[in-house]
């Protein structure tokens, strides 16, 4: 198939593509372009991209539907990886370089302080999806337990876009937007489901029914 | 003890990080050159570039003596201090106002100071600083962000200026505004806050020798982005407690409403004084990040200024008080 190949071409491309905020990153630090704290722009810049790439990977399912092209599904796990890792780089910011690993602190932090308890959330919960996104993982757990699991992400979008909205002192422009693109990304999805319970429903759709309705 | 005397440091003496660091290369370079130099100006010149400056193209200050309080925390760089700003009429970002302030007009600049006062007044911002000697303080200055800076400032006492206008007995509270201008100031539309900028004062807090009118720092008139042509610092309180770009000073006998405290009242008080018992709603206050710096260092109490300053809210409960 013409486009399953293209895929294959395109991918090392978007996998290059998508390191492109941490090369950013590296490419400031030896050029002095991090700012007069460069501890809070590397903190900034990976909690932003992470909410980038948990968008990217809550829109591949609308996508693939919208464009007919269900091929589009083998982008998924990539972005979600992709989300995890620069969610990854901006937990170590916090744990490291916020609260020098002070166990007591982040307890103190997590527990008193909404934005944070939110932020973790989001991080935590990703980190089981990351676990299970082998191949394997999806057999092990079986089609339709893995994709209830996986249906967390909108926890973590949802938690993830809260924390930075709550953490900015005044202007919510970017947060604002954030949020927008998740409720239209969520709202399709709660579209999509009423749509499927709906019971006069008819009988034959353009798409063949595929058991793996995708988070 | 973090607050020295005079006579521990003069200004003349605190060298500039960047040419600090760069006196060894010059050295080095000015053996070299200085074989070649009278043979070859422009070779010379090659090999010896100009010491980099710690200072920008800002205007010089003339007379400026040293002052009474001079921190011996190491100065912040001036790159760090001119481009990592606060002042969200020009943007929200850090690094917005040092562009977008580039062309703020500064001259002729009025002060305009009223209110409860015998005497009522426009200042130009060189009357204003022609009121009293300048003076040279080094003094920490803490964000309510947890970052933290050691500036060189250049100004004189507030209270050099309230004397001058003779308070009532009905002032009670000094209230301060920032410039207003939607021309200039992109940012105005961004941000949340009610515009014009305003903050207060206690008077004994407005009248207390460490509380400055500023008009420079780095030996220069103050950059636009940090609040030209003149502004307040308390080096007590957070950050934002400081107004930028002055343009009315109003006497007042209640506790007037100051912009943050306005917009989220739980997170910042009337007060904000930098307390690091006292958490931000959002975040822990008991330390900080100072610029240059890779680990957080402890907050103080009063951000080292408690000799100084403490006995002004000898009583309060400063958690409620914030």
């Amino acid at each position: 198939m013409g486009f399953s190949r293209l895929i294959k071409w395109i991918k090392p491309p978007v996998f290059l593509l998508c390191l492109a905020p941490l090369a950013d990153l590296l490419w400031k630090f030896f050029h002095g372009g991090l700012t007069a704290n460069p501890i809070e722009y590397i903190r900034n810049s990976t909690g932003f991209w992470t909410l980038v790439f948990l968008c990217v990977t809550l829109s591949v399912t609308p996508l693939r539907r919208l464009l007919r092209r269900n091929e589009l599904v083998r982008f998924r796990r990539m972005f979600g990886l992709f989300a995890f890792f620069y969610g990854f780089l901006h937990f170590i910011t916090y744990i490291w370089w916020e609260q020098s690993f002070d166990f007591r602190a982040m307890v103190e932090d997590v527990y008193m302080r909404p934005f944070i308890t939110l932020g973790f959330i989001a991080f935590v919960l990703m980190i089981p999806l990351a676990i299970t996104s082998t191949n394997g993982m999806v057999r092990r757990l079986g089609g339709r337990r893995w994709q209830m699991l996986h249906r967390l992400i909108y926890i973590c979008a949802y938690a993830g876009v809260l924390h930075y909205y709550l953490k900015v002192k005044s202007d919510v422009t970017v947060p604002q937007r954030f949020a927008a693109v998740i409720a239209v990304l969520l709202g399709y999805r709660v579209v999509a489901y009423a749509d499927r319970q709906a019971p006069n429903r008819p009988p034959n759709r353009s798409r063949p029914p595929d058991s793996h309705e995708a988070p | 003890m973090l607050i020295k005397k005079p006579g521990d440091i003069p200004f003349s003496e605190v060298t500039p990080k960047s040419v600090y660091l760069n006196r060894r290369t010059f050295l080095m370079g000015a053996a070299a050159a200085g074989a070649v130099v009278a043979a070859s100006g422009p070779v010379g010149r090659w090999l010896v570039p100009a010491p980099v400056s710690a200072q920008g193209q800002g205007r010089k200050i003339p007379g400026v003596v040293k002052g009474p309080y001079a921190a011996t925390d190491r100065l912040s760089s001036y790159n760090d201090v001119t481009t990592y700003n606060n002042y969200y009429e020009f943007g929200t970002d850090k690094a917005e106002p040092a562009q977008l302030a580039r062309n703020f007009k500064t001259s002729p600049w009025t002060v305009t100071v009223e209110g409860e006062v015998a005497k009522p007044q426009k200042f130009s911002v060189d009357d204003l600083m022609k009121l009293a000697t300048l003076e040279e303080r080094i003094y920490r200055h803490r964000c309510v962000e947890g970052w933290s800076i050691v500036v060189p400032w250049i100004g004189f006492p507030l209270s050099n200026l309230i004397k001058r206008v003779e308070p009532t007995s009905k002032a009670k509270y000094v209230q301060l505004f920032t410039a207003l201008d939607p021309a200039q100031m992109p940012g105005l539309s961004r941000g949340g806050l009610n515009w014009p900028y305003r903050e207060g004062l206690r008077m004994d807090e407005a009248m207390h020798p460490l509380t400055l009118l500023c008009f420079g720092l780095y030996g220069e008139v103050l950059p636009n982005q940090n609040g030209a042509p003149v502004r307040t610092i308390i080096p007590w309180k957070y950050g934002f407690k400081s107004t930028k770009s002055i343009v009315r000073i109003n006497f007042v006998e209640w506790q007037p409403a100051t912009s943050w405290n306005a917009y989220l009242p739980r997170e910042y008080g009337f007060y904000s004084n930098v307390n690091p018992q006292v958490a931000h709603p959002r975040w822990s206050q008991a330390t900080e990040r100072r610029l240059g710096e890779f680990s957080k260092r402890p907050t103080l109490m009063f951000n080292g200024y408690a000799d100084q300053v403490a006995s002004l809210y000898a009583g309060m409960d400063l958690r409620k008080l914030y």
